[in-house]
């Protein structure tokens, strides 16, 4: 092995993925401006989970902040990855759509209010099954309705990545920014390698499983904006950049042709190496190593 | 065409594949267009039209299983990446020729039995496909395209977020071979550490968690569930009562708002959805504290 590589820099930074999702939340505001809302002392729980043996948590694993990012309004909303796998039930996922559709009213009223999304989930919550689903196509139909008004972000920094309904979520939002430890894909390695066979995917595969939806990957091919360090002020500023670059000419969700025919260019008789996909990214970008 | 590629199926695959006919789409999709094909450049998994019905043109969707599709995991009825791009650029081709004029209704007919579940999928990104789909169901209903969708089998997770649960109104057949869930039995007992009896007697107290039609209709998200004679192979009379229920789904839609309100300002949601009240209520009083 080589020496040891001692970064003064690394040691400084403060890790993102490791705070909790308030305070990845808080951390994102211009001087202390969050305010939670509907907070855990508001005390509203998933109905579903006590009549399952399932004990609830005061915040549902989802927090709503709002607050001045970059000089202008801003609603955080965050999901908290070690709750339930940061998985999308009743009650966090009508707090997301809900703080969406109001800062979507704000916007109508002329207070401009950008949206930042936190997402570390693994999509719906089985346990609220329909609900959990019904609540993430509310929650896709309003960032399509607050994204024609102001940016609206999304970041995946942690290990438990983007995955199910909400990567529909992120895949619709203005921006997407991820880390290298990051993943983004609608289907998990597990439910893959169940549902079509080990020889289709191997789940315990960790470096296959980064290769494809790994935040490294989707910067590469052009399907997230920017890849950054575990870094919390990185990510701060990250998140000031976009704010102030403001609504894109086109979302990536709306440029059906360009994409439509990527994927059909590509041989189907055969798997894929991810490099072959870097291709599919729009503009000139250092490849990340 | 290429030959079909040999299916990857393990047993519990097969057993799912039975209970989804996979036929259902097709039938009705010819019942109500007489029409059974795509349109010129699409893949053969993705039905199109338009119908006059009086003067009013209608543009209908559905997405049906093609043994020959390109893309192995996606033959059997689920949602892939071709499916789903192809149903954003027919929905788009709509909101683009009706740009300046009256907005043509557009209606997904949905049995679809999930989205797929490969490696080529999660490598090309299916995520942005599915979320290309949603976001242009969304927008044409934003700009005032009537969506409806009707359900006339499985409308399953990411495949029913891609297909049809962004429509202003929802339409389902009152059958048993109606489908509506976030994961199929099997593998959401497997996800929740449960069996599928288990599953099943948690889901007489936990609506969410029902996988019966008559159930989800209590959730307050469907506009009304439809009583034909014979779903498998409708009759004349269900053909002519399907279309007068689309027709008055879609003139309700036209005069009400255009986002998803209805969902859970309904009857059933004021009673199933009361957490989801609560939390938006609680969020509207500290927004502006």
């Amino acid at each position: 092995m080589s020496e040891p590589i001692f970064s003064r820099e690394y040691l400084k930074r403060r890790s993102f993925i490791e705070l909790s999702a308030r305070d990845r939340a808080k951390c994102l505001f211009d001087s202390q401006t969050g305010r939670e809302l509907a907070g855990p002392f508001d005390r509203i729980e998933s109905p579903w989970l006590p009549l399952q043996n399932i004990v609830p948590q005061a915040d549902d694993g989802c927090v709503v902040m709002k607050g001045i990012i970059g000089g202008q309004q801003a609603v955080v909303i965050a999901i908290a990855g070690a709750f339930q796998g940061g998985s999308i039930g009743e009650v966090s996922g009508a707090k997301f759509s809900s703080a969406l559709d109001l800062a979507c009213l704000d916007n109508e009223k002329g207070v401009r209010t950008n949206a930042v999304l936190l997402l570390e989930t693994g999509g719906v919550r089985l346990q609220e099954a329909n609900l959990g689903l019904a609540a993430v196509a509310e929650i896709i139909s309003s960032i399509i309705s607050l994204r024609k008004f102001a940016p609206v972000i999304s970041v995946t920094a942690g290990t438990v990545g983007c995955f199910g309904g909400m990567a529909l979520a992120a895949g619709v939002s203005s921006y997407v920014v991820m880390t290298r430890e990051a993943r983004l894909g609608l289907n998990g390695p597990e439910v893959i390698e169940q549902e079509s066979g080990l020889e289709e995917f191997d789940a315990s595969d960790r470096s296959l499983v980064w290769s494809i939806t790994g935040g490294r990957q989707r910067y590469n091919q052009g399907l997230a904006d920017v890849l950054v360090d575990d870094d919390a002020e990185q990510i701060a500023q990250t998140v000031r950049h976009f704010i102030a670059r403001g609504i894109p000419t086109v979302h990536r969700s709306e440029q059906v042709d360009r994409y439509r025919s990527r994927v059909a260019a590509l041989d189907t008789s055969r798997q894929w190496s991810p490099e072959e996909l870097y291709a599919w990214a729009n503009h000139k970008r250092k490849e990340q190593p | 065409m290429t030959e079909p590629a040999q299916p990857v199926t393990n047993e519990r695959q097969r057993r799912q594949s039975d209970e989804f006919s996979g036929t259902r789409g097709r039938t009705w999709f010819k019942a109500l267009t007489g029409r059974d094909s795509a349109m010129p450049g699409d893949p053969q998994s993705v039905l199109a039209a338009d119908v006059f019905v009086g003067q009013k043109q209608v543009r209908l969707l559905c997405v049906v299983p093609d043994l020959n599709g390109r893309f192995p995991c996606a033959r059997h009825g689920q949602v892939g990446l071709e499916e789903a791009y192809t149903l954003a650029a027919r929905i788009r081709e709509v909101t683009e020729a009706d740009r300046e004029r009256e907005k043509r209704p557009i209606v997904a007919i949905v049995d679809v039995k999930s989205q797929a579940y490969g490696r080529r999928e999660e490598t090309g990104g299916i995520h942005l496909a599915a979320a290309a789909a949603s976001d242009a169901y969304v927008s044409a209903r934003l700009t005032g395209h009537p969506i409806v969708a009707l359900i006339v089998g499985h409308a399953v997770s990411g495949g029913f977020l891609t297909h049809g649960y962004q429509a202003n109104r929802l339409l389902a057949l009152d059958d048993d071979g109606v489908l509506i869930h976030a994961m199929h039995k099997e593998a959401a007992a497997r996800v929740t550490r449960r069996t599928v009896p288990q599953l099943d007697e948690l889901a007489q107290t936990v609506t969410p968690l029902s996988y019966n039609v008559r159930d989800y209709a209590k959730l307050g998200l469907l506009h009304k569930l439809l009583h034909v004679s014979d779903p498998g192979s409708p009759t004349a009379e269900d053909i002519e009562l399907v279309w007068a229920e689309v027709i008055g789904a879609i003139q309700d839609a036209m005069v009400r708002p255009r986002d998803l309100r209805n969902r859970i300002e309904s009857e059933g949601a004021r009673t199933t959805r009361k957490a989801s009240r609560l939390v938006r209520a609680r969020l509207m009083e500290q927004w502006n504290r």
